[in-house]
């Protein structure tokens, strides 16, 4: 009887996930060895295998490098460093010496809340290279305007700066827990043999922050990997494709070009980039 | 020395403060300017006069009460079937006994690493077989059940005694009844925190709306709001009310209920 119950409580969601995630995952292999475009959208009947032709094609595809290069820019630089910012925010917050740790842990993790694509309007006009207030406070301290969307050198670290701000709240929050799950025994004990701040932070918190820094920096990875609102509503991937991403990349050949076939393949690249990722980082953590 | 750590300490924090607020509260100022004055040099911090001029023209000729109307539409829905089905599912992942049960959690973990994309295309083929492309079913139907909502009650609902529920089935309750009655109201507060999850992401969701909504009607808020841009790029003072009306809803929840909202995050990075 309980285990009826067991199937019958599963079933509903398990159900849905099959047909709806699973079976799209599968169906989106075999469809990248397809040739599918807007004909077969239109007759099925024009739908022919091809092998790996697509996946061939995409890495003949020059497009399809600067996409890759900008992703992973994307993810190398903005991705330590929204987590960075990140820590230094919950070490800030968490210090003895604050008060009005409510205050600052909601301001800062309110960006996290608010919907990205309102707010990468919003950035479009913070970048203004003439009207913009970035570059305004910038020339109080006597930097020159930049043009921080229309040059192709400044629209990556402008994308970069926007979701730095937009995400490092979220992490905060985690490594917020992780700092307040360290037993003030510890730091005692290191006090005790004489240790000055740095010490205990460098023996103490860093090593026991060491499973926050693996399941934040696995988020945040998986999370950049998939850059895609912030340079469609922004760059639209330029300028000259300085901010087109892998996932922008797929939108563009599978959503407007109904390539179907070479957007499965795009999607299937990214997605086993991030599986090797994670995999890297999980064997990182073990060996250390 | 405490004195100076402490004054840096306050300085760096009031700096964050200020970088992370001034973007935002520029952009209900900038909203409120009358047209043109969000584009002037030096850039204008307050209106000379606050005007409703674009909330106005938003409503009136832009069609907004219509997106938001889809938006808060659709963001109900999946929260309230997909709470119903993790709920059920994490329960008995937790709960109850059934073969496989733990090789197919591990499994559903393991999915997590798979990137939503790839799934978009076919499901797009499918949805437009079923002839759901461009209706609230094609965006409703893929968020019914996620494995992270899962995961989250089932972590939770590990903490249930065993020895409630089986006195509720000595007393000859229905497993349903012990669900409904028993289990559901234990769980209240991670089902808050995981409401709350699913609406705001469904709310901010922004790629699959923009594919599978393809009838200007049917564009939820993000959409639209991305969709105006391209006509109204000069409108900077329109662009800004519209994307303070996009945020309003998610923050004001957040600020309402962000107890719930921050010990979710922790919750689900807890390992298991």
């Amino acid at each position: 009887m309980r285990w009826a119950a067991g199937y019958f409580f599963v079933a509903p969601a398990l159900l849905l996930i099959a047909v709806f995630f699973v079976f799209p995952v599968f169906s989106a292999f075999l469809l990248s060895f397809t040739d599918f475009d807007i004909y077969s959208l239109g007759n099925i009947e024009y739908l022919r295998f091809v092998g790996i032709d697509n996946y061939i094609n995409l890495f003949g595809n020059s497009r399809f490098w600067t996409a890759l290069g900008n992703t992973f820019y994307f993810v190398a630089v903005g991705g330590p460093l929204s987590v960075l910012v990140s820590l230094g925010a919950a070490l800030l917050i968490n210090s003895k010496l604050v008060r009005l740790k409510t205050l600052f842990r909601t301001v800062y993790f309110l960006p996290v809340v608010t919907t990205l694509v309102a707010v990468a309007v919003m950035w479009r006009y913070l970048y203004h290279p003439r009207y913009g207030l970035l570059n305004f406070a910038l020339s109080g301290i006597g930097i020159e305007p930049i043009d921080w969307l229309g040059d192709p050198f400044w629209a990556m670290p402008a994308i970069i700066l926007m979701a730095a701000w937009k995400n490092f709240g979220y992490n905060m929050i985690i490594f917020l827990a992780g700092l307040q799950s360290i037993p003030d025994s510890l730091y005692e004990a290191a006090r005790v043999d004489g240790a000055n701040r740095w010490h205990q932070f460098r023996y103490v918190t860093l090593p026991m922050l060491a499973p926050t820094f693996l399941f934040v920096g696995i988020i945040t990875m998986i999370g950049y990997f998939q850059l895609f609102a912030e340079p469609y509503v922004m760059t639209q991937g330029g300028p000259s494709n300085a901010t087109l991403s892998v996932v922008l990349f797929m939108y563009e050949e599978g959503f407007r070009w109904w390539n179907l076939g070479n957007a499965a393949a795009i999607a299937f690249v990214l997605f086993v980039i991030i599986l090797a990722v994670t995999l890297l980082q999980l064997r990182l953590q073990r060996e250390r | 020395m405490d004195r100076v750590v402490r004054l840096v300490i306050y300085a760096l924090l009031f700096l964050g403060l200020v970088v992370t607020a001034t973007p935002l509260l520029w952009m209900v100022s900038a909203s409120f300017m009358g047209s043109g004055e969000a584009s002037t040099y030096p850039p204008r911090l307050l209106p000379s006069a606050a005007t409703l001029d674009h909330y106005v023209a938003l409503f009136s000729r832009l069609n907004l009460g219509r997106y938001a109307f889809n938006s808060a539409l659709l963001a109900t829905a999946i929260t309230l079937v997909s709470l119903f089905l993790n709920s059920m599912a994490g329960y008995a992942f937790a709960k109850l006994r059934f073969t496989g049960r733990d090789r197919i959690f591990k499994a559903l973990l393991a999915a997590l690493v798979i990137p939503v994309q790839v799934t978009m295309l076919p499901l797009f083929l499918m949805l437009k077989q079923m002839g759901l492309v461009n209706t609230y079913w094609g965006v409703l139907i893929p968020g019914m059940a996620n494995i992270f909502g899962i995961f989250l009650i089932r972590q939770y609902a590990l903490s249930i005694p065993d020895s409630l529920l089986d006195a509720a089935r000595i007393d000859g309750a229905s497993e349903f009844r012990i669900y409904w009655s028993l289990v559901l109201p234990l769980c209240k507060p991670i089902l808050v925190t995981l409401a709350l999850f699913t609406f705001m992401g469904a709310w901010n969701d922004f790629m699959w709306p923009l594919i599978v909504l393809t009838d200007d009607s049917m564009y939820t808020l993000p959409v639209a709001l991305a969709n105006l841009l391209g006509e109204h790029v000069l409108d900077t003072e329109l662009m800004m009310a519209g994307s303070v009306l996009t945020i309003l809803p998610v923050t004001m929840l957040f600020i309402v209920l962000q107890r719930s909202y921050v010990e979710g995050i922790m919750m689900g990075s807890l390992k298991d």
